[in-house]
């Protein structure tokens, strides 16, 4: 079945199986290999990106549910080479270590941030639920809150 | 000649084997459908309550319907993994809703069950650790219930694809089919049909 995708902005057009994990086109067919895979069963959150602002766990996301949405990646926080809020406060917080499960945690920081600009710890702990295997949460947390920061000074 | 006389037989055979295959059918149809209507007919208040309540007090349901703040999952009613909570609405957190996993159907894939708007029934008709009795009252309550009529009840009950996902739910992380609810779909319309028709009576 042939599917119309909005991602990052760019249009593409897509030939497989309306139920083919969204995950699965944008990685094995459009080449966008910055969100992962971890689990494939929604649990780690590792392929977390966002339809319509909203975070969703891509790995169990049918294709055909993401036409008509404008779908955004981890490719697309940046926006003319500035690096997002959430970007430059994982670089200044030195958060990654492996780093595999990072873009799935960014994109779900941005989803928290733009419901809740100013997240308390709990805010956090109760938003974010994907998994680090390094455990980076802390690292994760001040970075959150400086991202935050940072939006406050870009508006 | 031969051609003819072929023809004819045809012809004649025909008609008999029509009549015989509905025949069959019908009467197959009979066997199959053991006379639905009359059942429900049949049925007492009092049995249509307890079809009912097969369903209702099902893990498929009570899972949705728990006492507390967080989702029940799985044939054991474990704690929803990962720590997710109902929220301000039953639908999950601000940037952690239900549907960043669930979708508006079973994904067969990864495991994830789903049905249109997936989430959890509101504190007021938490139902686990109820008798069935007490699940009864509480739906039939308007305090409760979100303002119900009893019409509306029904409907819920027998036509929201949330509760009906329940005899279909799906495979889950494993692959494994999930459990049931032991009465059939059809059957449980019928007794949840029946008994409020009934007037809705709740055995003491």
């Amino acid at each position: 079945m042939k599917m119309k995708l909005e991602i990052n902005g760019s249009q593409y057009e897509v030939d497989t199986d309306r139920n083919m994990p969204l995950l699965l086109v944008i990685r094995d067919m459009l080449d966008l290999k910055g969100t992962k895979y971890g689990c494939g069963r929604a649990a780690c959150g590792s392929c977390t990106l966002l339809v319509d602002g909203e975070a969703v766990r891509s790995c169990s996301y049918p294709v055909s549910l993401a036409e008509g949405r404008q779908i955004t990646t981890i490719e697309g926080l940046s926006e003319n080479g500035q690096r997002h809020p959430v970007q430059q406060a994982w670089i200044e917080e030195i958060v990654p270590q492996c780093g595999y499960c990072q873009p799935g945690f960014m994109m779900a920081t941005v989803a928290l941030l733009n419901k809740i600009p100013d997240p308390t710890d709990e805010d956090i702990d109760q938003n974010i639920l994907n998994v680090c295997r390094c455990g980076t949460y802390f690292r994760m947390r001040k970075a959150i809150h400086r991202a935050a920061e940072l939006n406050k000074s870009n508006i | 000649m031969r051609s003819i006389t072929i023809s004819n037989s045809i012809l004649i055979s025909a008609p008999i084997l029509v009549l015989i295959v509905l025949y069959a059918f019908t009467f197959q149809e009979m066997e199959g459908h053991p006379a639905e209507k009359p059942q429900q007919e049949e049925m007492t208040p009092e049995e249509a309550f307890e079809v009912m309540m097969q369903v209702l007090t099902h893990k498929r349901c009570i899972n949705c319907h728990p006492d507390g703040d967080r989702p029940l999952q799985g044939e054991d009613s474990h704690f929803h993994h990962l720590g997710v909570v109902r929220g301000p609405d039953g639908h999950g957190l601000p940037a952690y809703q239900c549907n960043s996993c669930h979708q508006d159907r079973n994904n067969n894939f990864s495991g994830v069950p789903g049905a249109p708007h997936w989430h959890l029934a509101p504190k007021s008709m938490a139902w686990e650790g109820l008798s069935p009795g007490e699940i009864a009252h509480s739906m039939t309550d308007p305090e409760r219930n979100g303002g119900r009529t009893i019409e509306e009840v029904e409907h819920h009950l027998t036509a929201d694809p949330l509760v009906m996902w329940a005899f279909e739910p799906g495979l889950d992380q494993e692959g494994k089919p999930r459990e049931k609810p032991p009465v059939e779909r059809g059957d449980y319309i019928l007794a949840v049909k029946r008994w409020v028709a009934s007037g809705a009576v709740i055995p003491e």
